[in-house]
């Protein structure tokens, strides 16, 4: 499943999506709960059973200003959470 | 076999008129006789707005009630089960799993299992539009839904928008307060205009109401302004959709599936229609909610209190 986290608002998109198959078979041992900084992934049991990564509730609706540190105006190479994920279940919008 | 739920109350006289109000319902197959169901199963779905409870027997549709949320989710599912079980005899013990969603699905009581709106919203679209739905668009009381799903309902793509009220019910609750439009007529208003008028440029509760106004102090007709917020409605939750993409066939659920003003509009945009149901279309979350229940309930047989009484 692809989860997609997030909004649209007057000054853009943003999006985390997660592909919620490659956690099954998660490579790196949930690499993205340690990898981020602000603490934004979370592990869940979904409505199918399966244990995935989620975005916490509380940063869903607040993730452009979340994600500032990481993503600095003068452009970025990797994200910690997109790198951490090798199997690339990880996506940004943004 | 359907009822509306967006009928209008008739304001008694000295009352304000509630233009926004829709009627609860309550309606079960009086055709089917529940005590000779191996399983019952209900699903609650308990959201901002509104409430329902949907019961169903060995997977078919046995009955269902759609209520407004009250000021607590314990009551409204209370309240929204009640509304179906007092018209056929049926007590709670009577029921063997009930599964809770919505917003309010971990505060209710009964409840077996509770699990999340958009995987209900599916399994409820894939029973009410057929096995051929890939893409479900929720238009809840407080929040929109895109959905994609395989041809078991379940779940392979989703977005939710909950940032604000704009393109869900409470939104075309405000409007038709704001015109005094009762809320059933506003979808056909829409369309009794000479000329479709663009959309108002904010679909926000807050900012539609002034420019509303404006447009009305400008002298548009209230008709007009309603197409214009539709438009708007209809623009917004394309957008959302736009984001996972659209894959035939196409499910509208939620209250907003019931205003053709907004349906038609959205259909317009996408140059694509929506699979229509005989069913109501704001129990979907509830019926897939119950749906689940019976798969839960035939896995892993009657829970231990449901099994002893
Ligand atoms: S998002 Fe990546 S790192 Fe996190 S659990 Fe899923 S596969 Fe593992
Ligand atoms: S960009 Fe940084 S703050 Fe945002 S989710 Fe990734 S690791 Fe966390």
């Amino acid at each position: 499943m692809i989860a997609n986290y997030g909004y649209k608002d007057g000054s853009g998109e943003y999006y985390i999506s997660i592909d919620t198959d490659k956690c099954l078979q998660c490579p790196v041992e949930q690499a993205c709960t340690r990898a981020c900084p602000k603490n934004m992934f979370e592990i869940i049991t979904d409505d199918y059973d399966d244990q995935v990564a989620a975005i916490k509730q509380a940063h869903r609706r607040t993730l452009a200003y979340d994600c500032t540190a990481c993503k600095p105006a003068g452009g970025y190479a990797s994200l910690p959470c997109a790198s951490a994920c090798t199997a690339g279940a990880i996506k940004h919008s943004w | 076999m359907t009822t509306s739920a967006f009928a209008t109350t008739a304001a008694t006289a000295g009352e304000k008129k509630e233009y926004w109000r829709w009627e609860e319902s309550a309606w079960v197959d009086e055709t089917m006789n529940w005590r000779d169901a191996k399983f019952i199963t209900a699903g609650i779905d308990v959201g901002s707005v509104s409430s329902q409870a949907v019961v169903v027997c060995d997977g078919k549709l046995f009955g269902y009630s759609s209520m407004r949320t009250g000021s607590n989710s314990p009551d409204s599912a209370r309240n929204a089960i009640k509304a179906v079980i007092e018209k056929c005899g049926m007590t709670l013990d009577n029921i063997h799993f009930v599964v809770g969603t919505g917003y309010g699905r971990v505060n209710v009581p009964f409840a077996h299992k509770a699990i999340t709106e958009i995987a209900c919203h599916a399994r409820g679209a894939n029973f009410m539009g057929g096995s051929a739905i890939r893409t479900i668009l929720d238009m809840g009381g407080q929040d929109c839904k895109a959905i994609h799903c395989d041809e078991k309902g379940k779940v392979t793509n989703f977005l939710m928008n909950d940032k604000c009220a704009a393109g869900t019910g409470r939104g075309m609750e405000v409007i038709a307060d704001l015109m005094q439009i009762p809320i059933a007529e506003l979808g056909p208003r829409s369309f009794d205009v000479d000329e479709e008028p663009a959309a108002v440029s904010s679909v926000c509760v807050v900012f539609a109401k002034s420019e509303a106004l404006g447009l009305l102090k400008a002298g548009w007709s209230k008709n007009k302004v309603v197409a214009a917020y539709c438009q708007a409605m209809a623009e917004r939750v394309v957008a959302l959709l736009e984001r996972i993409g659209v894959e035939k066939e196409f499910f509208i659920t939620g209250g907003i599936a019931k205003n053709p003003g907004v349906v038609r509009r959205i259909e317009r945009i996408l140059k694509l229609e929506a699979v229509k149901t005989k069913y109501d279309s704001q129990i979907a979350g509830a019926l897939g909610a119950a749906l689940f229940g019976y798969t839960l309930v035939q896995k892993q047989g009657v829970p231990a209190k449901a099994a002893a009484s």
